[in-house]
């Protein structure tokens, strides 16, 4: 049996975007290394609750590291440290130890407010990809699925590309605030098939129209956004979506 | 515009603008090495791209390119830091990944001009610019004495620490600059991220170092330099004159 | 008092009765679906691919969900795949063979009809989805490439790695932000659905709560549709997303929709075992698993002790002391039977002492045949990330080889045990996907669907997307073509008026209990008391238990629950209060249902009605029905039962045998 751990646990308390913000602090005390972070959360909301205090806010909903709700910023690093990438709800407490001082924060940035405590509003990212992340196609009866052939390695390709769950930790991570991993993720998968190349040039400019109307900041390629992916999305998937850009510019 | 008013656009800016100044260097650094074997050829170099309209026309054009380069920085920098946000994290941990360069490019790159205003002073101020306003001997040696004004500069070993300081931090720049630069034009890839990264770093890595010999070597054996022309102009002692505060 | 349940199923043969359909159905015309307004509650599968496709047809759409947005809806968690009758193999797949498996896999309890449509509509599906630029797996020729899956004897299911739910939803979500673009639909994310506004008997709007304000907002349209999902998480523990909820669904059934089969719970027999009693939900590992992993438990019972007790290892016991005990029972089908097979199949072993954790209550999954027949490297390419999944929860890697026997190389098996994943069960609807309510639709998990007792891999995607692309769209039209001259509803109305304030004095209520125990500890509660008594083996007696224990638990809620906090800006606990209170009347609901269902069948096993053998064992004579559940205006009364005659012209009823 794993055994248990105890630790001082800082987390980040804000009451809406207009609040100044401050931590609190807690010692957990004997949390079992086979506990999710999420699941050391509800216990701490357990105790806060039984005191009679509000829960700690934090957005969190399939904990199983595919819907991209889950957004905290744990010891300096989104979703906290894993070697192979992981979201927070992925992340157990068997990787801290015994006498750790834990510190929680929200995704930072200023294209995220903050809504409460660790919930932010990352609207900014439907807003992107309404923009154009998508091919416009009828529902109805478009060809046969296997009209379309696409080689195997394009298809991994931009299956890749389009594992990108959205949960912002790429621009959480970045100094500049830049979104461009996400944006560049969905270019990429659309803009590797052929199903997309018909509005390649137009979903670029647009997504980037939008990205940068929306005060993401300008990337400078430090990769912070590449190691700290849960998935694991290539930062060359911003040199194409920045080949994508500048074509469709010095097309027009 | 879109090199004003996009994202991509404006990196385009510093991509391009970045990669001509990086040939320049190049170009600077090949002509110093000149200065090694021959004092007379580098002098002729120097005459060459003295007050001629070409050269001043070059010289405005490379001006300008520095000038876009450091104003579209603190442009872009700028709104990075509107787009991080007021609120700043209480930890912060870098991961491997990360290079500390890219990181702090604007701090490198403020370095780099605080150098560069110290080499305009040290030598284009007494060269060109003495030429432009027809006053040839301003710095105490001939406008068109490169030679001699190298040999001036590391004769004084507190110049020798500070151009090593800048062009270290101009290494860094580079390193970090090169394949950046490649990235944001969008001629990057998984294969080709690496190879970028690896022909950046030796090609930044020749630069830097062919500034670095002749600097160091100035600073530490003044007379085995130049040739033996370079011989010939030591035994003029103006040169060593007057320098050093 | 005995309703008539009309289907209105069309005429004519199975076959043909869609194309019927469409062909006589009422349409709307361009500049009248500007006029009418269409509430899509749901962003997942199904109420994103309506809202998209309603949005696009002209109508005004207004789309909502709880999440921060539409593309985290818990469809996108679907791992496996999406089937389809494209018989892209070759293997004598069709839409006839579709069809009939569906209905087989769901015990002969599903609506013939709605599932032939279902097959009839899922080669469509597959070619909307790839035209969206869903990135489906590829053979090297470029053709897509499938799977086999539980339940099947040919290869249809499509799939994306182990994210296919993923990829269709940030599909039919790429067609939602395409019309939001477009201005057809609108978006309202963060606000949950409160409450069904009825006016002369049709559903006209709803109260939804915006849970960044925590303000209650009115809004009204011609037709609401409910795309809610289902309600697994009455058992606390489950493999959907923590949000999921089933308050949309029991708002429409308590203001007069019909729930039908609440029973049909569906148990799934590849999750992670539970492991403590701080644990918030169970991970469900892809039944994929199952095309190149054998389940087993030792042979010897003191070889399971040993297990349990921590002092042997599963990769210790060499194979001739292991027990492939569902390539035992079922020959034909092996490991790929259908789930609820699968589940109870390892309930029965473990029942029986052979479990192989500390808790007695898992059994193993083991790659070492297929590792050492295909290759680290292509069991890696299919399962990889499922893998590293498993070992990131657990700290076992089920790659890594752990020991050699005789020559025989073991790798580590991975623990698996059923749990409660998805609900057959729903709000009633008929084949226009209709409910009782005129002008309420229902769509994707959240209606009782087409899956019968149970459901099969691959199926439920497969089904979201039918209803939201293919069938709704065309469905929603017979209704609407006599609202055209209908004006927008003013939100003043008294109809409007009431159901908010009917809301807002429910959640002072809640507010104001100010007891002791929190929504999670309740909610805890009535989980062990549904996975005990209305779990995998129900018994008269239990259920009957259930139902009391259950009263007890809805007392302790309205006694003893504690909301800190107000009801302005984000309060979670309320909001969890107010979704536990409704899990707490489906709980019961399931009760009735399952204590009204004399027989086992699909995902409701009674012990008392099984064969010798341990297999289900079906009463057609008399449960040959769908249970609609009609409420009786107060959470305790019982709800009253009405039936709905299953009628089979196309399939001969037989008993389900995946033996030979």
């Amino acid at each position: 049996m794993e055994k248990n751990i105890s630790f001082k646990l800082r987390f980040w308390r804000q009451n809406g975007p207009k609040d100044k913000g401050h931590f609190d602090e807690r010692e957990m005390k004997d949390i079992p290394g086979d506990t999710s972070f999420l699941e050391m959360l509800d216990i701490l909301n357990e105790q806060l609750i039984e005191e009679g205090k509000e829960p700690f806010v934090f957005d969190h909903d399939c904990r199983e590291g595919i819907c991209g709700m889950c957004s905290l910023y744990i010891n300096g690093t989104p979703h906290g440290k894993t070697e192979r990438g992981a979201t927070t709800c992925q992340l157990y407490m068997r990787r801290f130890n015994d006498g750790d001082t834990i510190t929680v924060e929200p995704w930072r940035s200023a294209g995220f407010p903050v809504i409460k405590d660790c919930m932010v509003d990352r609207s900014a990212f439907d807003k992107i990809i309404q923009a154009g992340g998508y091919v416009t196609v009828r529902t109805g009866q478009p060809q046969d699925a296997n009209a379309i052939l696409i080689p195997k390695e394009k298809a991994d390709e931009a299956m890749d590309c389009a594992t990108c769950i959205g949960c912002g930790a790429c621009v959480a991570a970045c100094k500049n605030g830049s979104a461009m991993l996400f944006v560049s993720s969905k270019v990429s998968q659309l803009a590797l098939l052929p199903q997309g190349r018909p509005e390649a040039a137009r979903r670029a400019k647009a997504m980037i129209a939008k990205m940068d109307e929306l005060g993401f900041g300008n990337c400078t390629n430090t990769r912070a956004c590449e190691a700290v992916c849960p998935k694991n999305e290539s930062i060359a998937n911003i040199a194409r979506l920045n080949r994508e850009f500048i074509k469709a510019k010095l097309d027009d | 515009m879109w090199l004003c008013d996009s994202s991509i656009g404006r990196k385009v800016v510093m991509s391009v603008t970045g990669i001509a100044l990086v040939l320049f260097l190049t170009f600077h650094a090949s002509m110093n090495i000149v200065a090694l074997f021959s004092a007379e050829g580098y002098n002729m170099i120097c005459e060459f791209l003295g007050s001629n309209w070409y050269a001043v026309a070059a010289t405005l054009a490379l001006a300008a390119l520095v000038v876009i380069h450091i104003v579209y920085a603190f442009w872009l920098t700028m709104q990075n830091r509107r787009a991080r946000g007021s609120n700043r994290y209480d930890v912060t941990a870098r991961p491997e990944k990360v290079e500390w360069a890219s990181q702090n490019m604007l701090v490198l790159g403020i370095i780099v001009v605080l150098g560069l205003l110290l080499h305009l002073f040290n030598f284009w101020y007494n060269m060109m610019f003495a030429e432009l306003v027809g006053n040839p001997t301003m710095g105490g040696l001939e406008a068109t004495d490169g030679f001699g004004y190298i040999v001036q500069t590391f004769s004084c070993p507190v110049y020798t620490v500070l151009y090593v300081i800048w062009l270290l931090a101009l290494w860094f720049h580079l390193t970090h600059g090169f394949w950046s630069a490649i990235q944001t034009l969008g001629w990057n890839g998984k294969v080709w991220f690496n190879r970028w990264r690896v022909i950046g770093n030796i090609y930044v890595t020749i630069v830097i170092l062919m500034f670095l010999v002749v600097a160091l070597a100035f600073s530490f054996c003044p007379g085995c330099m130049g040739g033996e022309s370079g011989q010939l102009m030591m035994s003029q002692p103006a040169c060593i004159e007057g320098v050093c505060f | 008092m005995a309703k008539i349940i009309d289907s209105r199923i069309p005429e004519g043969p199975v076959a043909e009765k869609w194309t019927n359909y469409k062909a006589h159905q009422k349409l709307v015309n361009p500049a009248n679906k500007r006029r009418l307004d269409i509430i899509v509650v749901g962003t997942g599968l199904a109420g994103a691919s309506a809202a998209a496709s309603l949005g696009e047809m002209g109508f005004k759409v207004f789309n909502f969900c709880i999440q921060d947005s539409p593309r985290r809806a818990h469809s996108i968690a679907a791992q496996g795949g999406i089937n389809a009758a494209k018989n892209y193999q070759n293997d004598g797949d069709s839409v006839y063979r579709l069809f009939y498996d569906t209905v087989k896999g769901g015990d002969y309890r599903a609506r013939e009809a709605n599932v032939y449509r279902l097959a009839e509509v899922s080669n469509n599906i597959i070619d909307q989805c790839v035209a969206q630029g869903v990135p489906f797996a590829r053979e090297y020729g470029g053709m897509l490439a499938n799977r086999s899956f539980g339940g099947a004897q040919v290869s249809r299911t499509f799939y994306a790695k182990g994210q296919t739910g993923q990829q269709l939803l940030l599909g039919a979500y790429s067609a939602l932000s395409c019309q939001v673009n477009a201005g057809t639909v609108k978006l309202f994310t963060r606000y949950e659905m409160m409450d069904l506004v009825i006016i002369d008997g049709r559903a006209r709007g709803i109260i939804a709560r915006n849970l960044v304000t925590g303000k209650l907002e009115r809004f009204a349209a011609h037709a609401v549709v409910i795309a809610t999902g289902g309600y697994g998480n009455t058992y606390f523990l489950s493999t959907n997303a923590m949000g999921c909820n089933c308050s949309a669904a029991m708002q429409c059934y308590r203001k007069g929709a019909y729930f039908a089969n609440p029973a049909y719970v569906q148990i799934h027999p590849t999750c992670i075992p539970v492991h403590g009693d701080k644990q918030s939900k169970l991970t469900l590992m892809s039944e994929s698993l199952r095309n190149d992993g054998r389940i087993w438990v030792p042979k010897k019972l003191e070889d399971a002790k040993a297990l349990q007790a921590g002092t042997k290892k599963g990769s210790d016991i060499p194979e001739e002391d292991r027990d492939y005990y569902l390539e035992r029972r079922y020959p034909a089908f092996g490991n790929l039977v259908p789930r609820d097979v699968a589940s109870r199949a390892a309930k029965e072993r473990c029942d029986k002492g052979f479990g192989v954790n500390n808790t007695g209550l898992a059994v193993f999954l083991d790659f070492s045949e297929s590792i050492e027949r295909l290759g680290i490297d292509q069991v890696l390419q299919r399962y990889g990330n499922l893998f590293d999944m498993y070992e990131e929860i657990t700290d076992v890697n089920p790659g890594k080889l752990a020991n050699e026997i005789n020559g025989v190389k073991y790798y580590n098996p991975m623990m698996i045990y059923p749990a409660i994943h998805y609900t057959m069960g729903g709000i009633w609807v008929d084949y226009e996907l209709q409910t009782s309510i005129k002008g309420l639709f229902a769509i994707g998990e959240c209606n009782f669907s087409d899956h019968g007792a149970n459901r099969l891999g691959a199926s439920a995607l497969m089904q979201g997307l039918a209803d939201g692309y293919f069938v709704l769209p065309y469905t929603i039209q017979n209704y609407l073509a006599d609202q055209i001259t209908v004006p927008r509803f003013s939100t003043d109305l008294p109809e409007f008026e009431q159901a908010e304030k009917e809301v807002r004095d429910r959640i002072n209520h809640l507010m104001g209990i100010k007891g002791k125990e929190s929504v999670d500890s309740i909610h805890k509660k009535l989980g062990h008391i549904m996975w005990e008594y209305v779990g995998m083996g129900r018994t008269e007696e239990g259920l009957k238990k259930a139902l009391t224990l259950l009263k007890e638990i809805r007392k302790e809620f309205e006694t003893n629950l504690f909301i800190p906090g107000t009801t302005e800006g984000v309060n979670v606990e309320l909001e969890k209060a107010w979704r536990l209170n409704d899990f707490i009347t489906m709980g019961e609901l399931i009760a009735y249902d399952a204590l009204n269902r004399n027989e086992s069948c699909g995902g409701h096993f009674r012990e008392e009605y099984q064969t010798e053998e341990g297999e289900a064992k079906r009463d057609d004579e008399n449960y040959f029905y769908v249970s609609c559940w009609e409420y009786q205006g107060s959470d305790d009364v019982p709800p009253v039962l009405y039936k709905e005659p299953l009628v089979y012209e196309a399939i001969k009823v037989q008993t389900r045998n995946y033996k030979s």
